[in-house]
C-alpha cells in the first residue's frame, strides 16, 4: 500500500514545479539537488555547495559547525569565542547539551558563556591583546584545564592569529591546554566545514594525550558523533553500562577533556553522526588502528542492531549473551508502546530536513511507528551521506572545501597497533556484514520514488507541504511555526522540542508517544472558528 | 548548582565578556525591519549570523522569522559581497515577493568595507528592483553598540528611506517605539485609540509577530507599518519616541527631514511612566484623557495597595535595555521596592544619569552599562548581597534555581515561557499584569518554602 503512496503522489513533479518560480540560473543549480531516488541505482546529488545568496536556507556557519556543535557539549573546557559579542551570545545554552558533572567539585562550564567582545577599536587596531587578557582573566577566575579559543568573521580578515596566542598564553600559564580554532563563518558553505575543523583541532590539541586509561571492564570503545541533545548519551551510557562495555569518550555529548585525551585508548569506534565526525574517526584508525563502524541508536531495532555489532565485533559469547538479554529485556516494554502508537500513527506521511545524519537515522524511528518517509534531506551534508562513501574519490575538492586545514596524520609510532588483523576484519565482514570505515548513506535507505533535496529553501518547504501535505514534517526552530501555521504538526529534531532522549530503547518508547501526541493533537482541528466552517449555517430573522 | 564557577569576589575585568546583557546589532535591526508591513529583512554577511538570528528571534516570539542572508563565502569576504547582496536582491524579489527588502550589515561585511549605497543603487540601476518596490539599508557593524543600537539604526533608516514633508500637514502624531513585544505595541495602540487620537505607529509589529494560526501561512502577514504611513509620517504634526536609545536617533532625524518636532518619552512601562505618556500624547494630538483611563490607572493603583506588605523594601535585580529597565525601575520603585543591582551591556549615559536620579535613595544600588556590565558581575553582586526578586531575560533562570530565588521573565529573550507576545507590561492594565507576576511570583516561592505552621489560606 505505501508504494503506491508513493508512487501516487508522483514526487518527480516537484523539481520542475518549483524551478518554474526560480530566476533560470537558480533553478538550474536548485535542481541538482534535487533527486528522485533509487536505491537500487542511486542517482548522484548535488550536496555540499554554496546556497544562492538569497535564498532562505536553514544552513548556519563554520562557527556554528565548531564551537556550538563539536566543541560546545564539553563541560569542563572554557570556550572563548573570540569576537564582537553576537556568536559567543547565540550560542550560549541554544543547543540542549546535557552535561552531569555530579560532583559540586567539578567543573561545568556549558552554563557559561564567553567573549573577547571585540569592538571596533580591536578590529583596527587588532584583538590579539585584549584575547589573551581574557584567557589570563579566565585562568585566573576559573582555573580551567583546558581554554578554546574559537575565531569569528573578523577575526580571519583582520589577521589575529589565535593560534599564536593560544601557544604564547601556553607558556604563561603552565598546565593549562590552550588551543585556537580557525572556524570563521565565512569558511565553508555551512556548518560542516566547522566539524572539520574542529576534529582537526581535536586531533592535534587533545586526542592521544594521555594513555592512563583505567578500565572498568574488559572491552572498551568510543562513541562517535552523539552529543546528547536531550540526554541521548545518558540513555547509550546506560546501555553499555548493562552490556558491561566501557565508553572511554563520547564527542562530544556530557564530555570532558580527559575523554578526548584517552580515546586513543579504546579498542573500537562506533559512529553516530557521520558527518560531524568522521575525521576523527579516521584519524583515530591511521595513526592508533582503532577500526570504526556506523551505528545507529535512533530506533529499537536499529539499537539492538548496533548492539549485537558491538558483541560480534569482540567475538565474546559472554558478551554477545549479555546483550541479548538487554535487548531481550528493552524490546518487551518497546513492542507494547510501538503498538500502543501505532494505531494513531500508521500510514501517515513525514518529511524531514535536517542535520547531517538525523535526516536518515530518524526514518528508522518512523518506521517503526508505521509512518512513510516521502521526502528527506540533510541541511549540510555531503554528497557521501547521501549516497555512501564510495562515491568520495569522485567528490571534486572545491574552493570552499580547499580553505579547510589538511592535516597529515600518520600512524603513531609507538602507539599504533590494529585492533583487529586484516583477516578478522575481512571475516566480520564476510560473516556479519559489518563494514569497517565505511558509510553507505541515506538513499539506500529509502523507497523508490521518494524525493531527495539538499539545503531545502524556504520556497521549496512552502511547496512540499502545498503539494504533498505530509502528516508530520520535521526540521528545525526557523522551520517550526512557518509550518505550524499551515496547520502541519512540526517536530524539531535538532533540539527534539525540549523532549527527548530519543536515543535507544528508553528514547525510542519516548518518540512514539511524541509523535503519536502530534499526530493526534486536537488544537489543528480548531483552527477555523464555526463561523468560518463551510458546515455552519447562519440562521436569519424572518420578517413577516 | 548550575554556575558553580561564580564566585562574590571580583576581579578587574578589561578583557572578558561573561554571560553578556547584550548581543550584537544585526539582530535587532532585523527584529525591527519585521516591524515594517511587506517586508524582508535581509542579512548581509555570513549565513550563520542569518541562522542566529531567525532562530533567537523565533525562539522568542515563536513565531515565522524570515529573512535573507548573502551567504558569503570566503571569495566574497576577500573581493567584496557586492556579487551576493546583488544577486540576493534579484532572488528575493523573484522567489519571495516582499514589497521591501531591508538590508543590514554584519561585522563581516563592515570589516571588509562593502559600500552598501554603492551596492543598492547599481542593483537599482540594473533593474533588480521592481517597480514600486524598494531596497533600503542600515549599517550595523557587530563591534559597535548592541542589539538596542542595531533596532535604533533600522528605525532611523525608514525615516532616511521613506518619510517625505508635504505641504500638507496632518493632524497625527508619530508614536515611534522601541523595543518591546508586540503586545506592548497593541496596548499603546489601543490606548491612542480609546483617546480617539490619530497615530502613526512604527515599527509596529503587532499582527506580525502575534499572527493568530489559521491554517495559512503568510509570509507577510497583515500587520506592521506601511510604506505609505511611513511615507506620511514626515506630514505629521509632532512625534513621541517610546524609549531614548532605540527612537532618538530616529525622532532626530526625522525632525531634521521632515521639521516634525519631537518629544523623548520612557516606555510606558508602570503607572508614571503612562501618565507622562498620556498627558504627553493628549497635548500634542490635542485630545482630552477619558476618564475610562482614569479608572484603569485606579484599578493598578488598588491592585498595587492591596500587594504593598508584600512589595514594601523589596531587593530586587534587573538586567536587560536601557529603555525597559528605566521606567521598569521607576516602577518598582513606585510601589516602595529596592532595585539594587541593574545591569544593561548596552553602553548608555542616558542611563547612567537616570539611573543615578533614580536611586539616589538607595544608597545600595549598584548599577553599570557598557563594558563588562554583564549578567556574571550581577550575579556576584548577589553572591555578595542576595535579592528577593529578579527581573531579565530566561538566561536569569539559571541564577534564580542556584540562589533560589524567583525570576520574573521580561526583555529579550524568552525562550522557555510562551506568552509574552501576547500579555502587555506597557499601560496600566500592563503595569497590573506585572504586579500579578511579581506577587505570583512571591507568593508562589512563599508557598513552596515556608514551615508547615505557616502555610495559610489567606494571604
Amino acid at each position: 500500500m505505501a508504494k503506491n503512496l508513493i508512487e501516487e503522489l508522483d514526487l518527480s513533479k516537484f523539481a520542475e514545479e518549483v524551478s518554474a518560480a526560480y530566476p533560470s540560473k537558480v533553478a538550474k543549480k536548485r535542481t541538482k539537488s534535487i533527486v528522485i531516488n533509487d536505491p537500487d541505482s542511486i542517482p548522484q546529488i548535488q550536496a555540499n555547495v554554496r546556497t544562492i545568496p538569497g535564498i532562505i536556507t536553514q544552513r548556519g556557519c563554520t562557527y556554528a559547525g565548531c564551537k556550538g556543535v563539536v566543541l560546545g557539549p564539553t563541560r569542563d573546557i572554557v570556550n572563548i569565542t573570540h569576537g564582537p559579542i553576537g556568536c559567543g551570545y547565540y550560542s550560549w545554552l541554544t543547543r540542549r547539551n546535557q552535561t552531569r558533572a555530579d560532583k559540586p567539585e567539578m567543573d561545568n562550564f556549558i552554563p557559561y558563556a564567553f567573549s573577547t567582545d571585540m569592538q571596533d577599536s580591536n578590529i583596527v587596531f587588532g584583538g590579539e591583546e585584549k584575547l589573551k587578557q581574557a584567557i589570563r582573566e579566565a585562568h585566573e577566575l576559573f582555573h580551567p584545564k583546558g581554554i578554546a579559543i574559537f575565531s569569528t568573521c573578523p577575526v580571519g580578515l583582520i589577521g589575529d592569529d589565535v593560534h599564536r596566542v593560544a601557544r604564547q598564553m601556553k607558556e604563561e600559564l603552565p598546565g593549562v591546554n590552550i588551543f585556537g580554532f580557525s572556524c570563521e563563518g565565512y569558511r565553508g558553505v555551512s556548518q560542516s566545514a566547522g566539524h572539520h575543523i574542529a576534529n582537526n583541532g581535536l586531533y592535534k590539541n587533545l586526542i592521544g594525550n594521555n594513555d592512563n586509561y583505567v578500565r572498568k571492564n574488559k572491552y572498551a570503545i568510543n562513541v562517535l558523533g552523539e552529543y546528547n541533545i536531550g540526554g541521548d548519551a545518558f540513555v547509550i551510557d546506560e546501555l553499555f553500562k548493562k552490556i558491561g562495555v566501557d565508553i572511554i569518550a563520547t564527542m562530544s555529548g556530557n564530555s570532558t577533556l580527559e575523554q578526548f585525551e584517552t580515546a586513543h585508548n579504546a579498542d573500537f569506534s562506533l559512529v553516530m553522526c557521520h558527518r560531524s565526525i568522521n575525521y576523527v574517526a579516521e584519524m583515530l584508525e591511521t595513526s592508533f588502528g582503532i577500526p570504526w563502524a556506523k551505528a545507529n541508536f535512533i530506533g529499537a531495532e536499529a539499537t539492538a542492531k548496533t548492539l549485537r555489532k558491538v558483541g560480534q565485533y569482540f567475538g565474546d559469547q559472554e558478551l554477545k549473551d549479555r546483550i541479548e538479554v538487554v535487548i531481550a529485556e528493552e524490546m518487551e516494554a518497546v513492542k507494547v508502546a510501538a503498538e500502543k502508537a501505532k494505531t494513531k500513527t500508521t500510514g501517515k506521511t513525514v518529511m524531514m530536513f535536517v542535520g547531517g545524519s538525523r535526516a536518515h537515522h530518524y526514518q528508522e524511528l518512523f518506521n517503526e511507528l508505521g509512518m512513510e518517509t516521502l521526502v528527506a534531506g540533510y541541511e549540510f551534508g555531503h554528497r557521501d551521506d547521501y549516497e555512501g562513501r564510495r562515491v568520495m574519490p569522485s567528490i571534486k575538492i572545491d574552493a570552499d572545501s580547499r580553505n579547510i586545514e589538511e592535516i597529515t596524520v600518520v600512524p603513531d609510532p609507538t602507539r599504533f597497533k590494529p585492533r583487529k588483523s586484516e583477516e578478522e576484519l575481512a571475516y566480520l565482514k564476510e560473516a556479519f556484514d559489518i563494514e569497517f570505515n565505511e558509510y553507505k548513506g541515506m538513499m539506500t535507505d529509502m523507497k523508490k520514488g521518494t524525493l531527495v533535496i539538499d539545503d531545502l529553501s524556504h520556497f521549496e518547504m512552502e511547496k512540499l507541504i502545498e503539494m504533498y501535505k505530509p502528516d508530520v514534517f520535521c526540521a528545525g526552530i526557523k522551520e517550526k511555526y512557518v509550518v505550524q501555521k499551515m496547520g502541519i504538526p512540526m517536530k524539531q529534531l535538532h533540539n527534539y522540542d525540549s523532549g527527548g532522549p530519543y536515543a535507544a530503547f528508553a528514547g525510542a518508547i519516548n518518540f512514539y508517544k511524541d509523535i503519536e501526541m502530534i499526530a493526534c493533537s486536537s488544537i489543528f482541528k480548531q483552527m477555523k472558528a464555526p463561523w468560518e466552517r463551510e458546515e455552519f449555517v447562519t440562521a436569519e430573522y424572518v420578517f413577516n | 548548582m548550575l554556575l558553580r564557577h561564580t564566585t562574590a569576589k571580583e576581579i578587574d575585568r578589561k578583557a572578558l565578556t561573561i554571560n553578556p546583557a547584550k548581543t550584537c546589532q544585526p539582530v535587532g535591526a532585523m527584529y525591527a525591519a519585521l516591524g515594517i508591513h511587506g517586508c524582508l529583512p535581509h542579512s548581509h554577511g555570513s549565513q550563520g549570523c542569518c541562522s542566529y538570528h531567525r532562530s533567537a528571534l523565533s525562539r522568542h516570539f515563536r513565531e515565522p522569522i524570515m529573512a535573507g542572508t548573502s551567504s558569503f563565502s570566503e571569495g566574497s569576504s576577500v573581493f567584496g559581497g557586492s556579487a551576493n547582496l546583488l544577486q540576493s536582491i534579484e532572488t528575493m524579489f523573484t522567489v519571495y515577493k516582499p514589497e521591501i527588502i531591508a538590508v543590514h550589515t554584519t561585522c563581516l561585511s563592515e570589516t571588509i568595507g562593502d559600500d552598501l549605497t554603492q551596492i543598492i543603487s547599481k542593483a537599482n540601476e540594473d533593474g533588480l528592483v521592481p517597480e514600486g518596490k524598494q531596497v533600503i539599508y542600515c549599517n550595523t557593524p557587530s563591534y559597535v553598540g548592541t542589539h538596542v543600537t542595531g533596532y535604533s539604526n533600522q528605525v532611523a533608516a525608514m525615516v532616511k528611506f521613506f518619510s517625505t514633508a508635504t505641504p500638507k500637514k496632518r493632524n497625527v502624531v508619530n508614536l515611534v517605539t522601541g523595543w518591546m513585544e508586540p503586545s506592548d505595541m497593541r496596548e499603546i495602540k489601543r490606548l491612542a485609540s480609546v483617546m480617539e487620537a490619530r497615530t502613526i505607529m512604527f515599527p509596529d509589529m503587532t499582527d506580525v509577530l502575534d499572527a493568530p494560526l489559521d491554517g495559512h501561512y503568510k509570509m507577510y502577514p497583515a500587520g506592521g507599518t506601511t510604506s505609505k504611513d511611513l511615507t506620511l509620517t514626515g506630514d505629521s504634526k509632532f512625534t513621541l519616541g517610546l524609549g531614548h536609545s532605540c527612537t532618538e536617533d530616529a525622532c532626530i532625524k526625522l525632525e531634521n527631514k521632515c521639521k516634525v518636532k519631537f518629544e523623548m518619552l520612557d516606555i510606558p512601562i508602570g503607572f508614571k511612566a503612562t501618565d507622562r505618556f498620556l498627558m504627553s500624547l493628549s497635548r500634542h494630538a490635542n485630545v482630552p484623557i477619558p476618564d475610562s483611563l482614569s479608572d484603569e490607572r485606579g484599578r493598578l493603583i488598588d491592585l498595587i495597595s492591596d500587594s504593598s506588605k508584600y512589595l514594601y523594601g523589596k531587593r530586587v535585580a534587573l538586567w536587560g535595555d536601557p529603555d525597559t529597565l528605566i521606567p521598569l525601575v521607576e516602577f518598582l520603585l513606585s510601589m516602595d521596592m529596592k532595585p539594587v543591582y541593574v545591569v544593561t551591556g548596552t553602553p548608555s549615559k542616558y542611563f547612567q544619569e537616570r539611573m543615578t536620579e533614580l536611586l539616589k535613595d538607595i544608597p545600595e544600588a549598584k548599577f553599570m552599562n557598557g563594558d563588562m556590565a554583564d549578567m556574571f558581575r550581577m550575579h556576584q553582586w548577589i553572591k555578595q548581597e542576595g535579592v528577593d526578586l529578579l527581573i531579565g531575560n530566561t538566561y536569569g533562570k539559571y541564577i534564580a534555581r542556584d540562589e533560589n530565588t524567583p525570576l520574573v521573565r521580561f526583555g529579550f529573550p524568552i525562550a522557555d515561557r510562551p506568552g509574552h507576545n501576547y500579555f502587555a507590561k506597557t499601560g496600566y492594565d500592563g503595569g497590573a499584569n506585572l504586579v500579578k507576576q511579581i506577587m505570583d511570583a512571591f507568593l508562589e516561592q512563599m508557598d513552596k518554602t515556608c514551615l508547615e505552621e505557616k502555610f495559610e489560606f489567606q494571604l
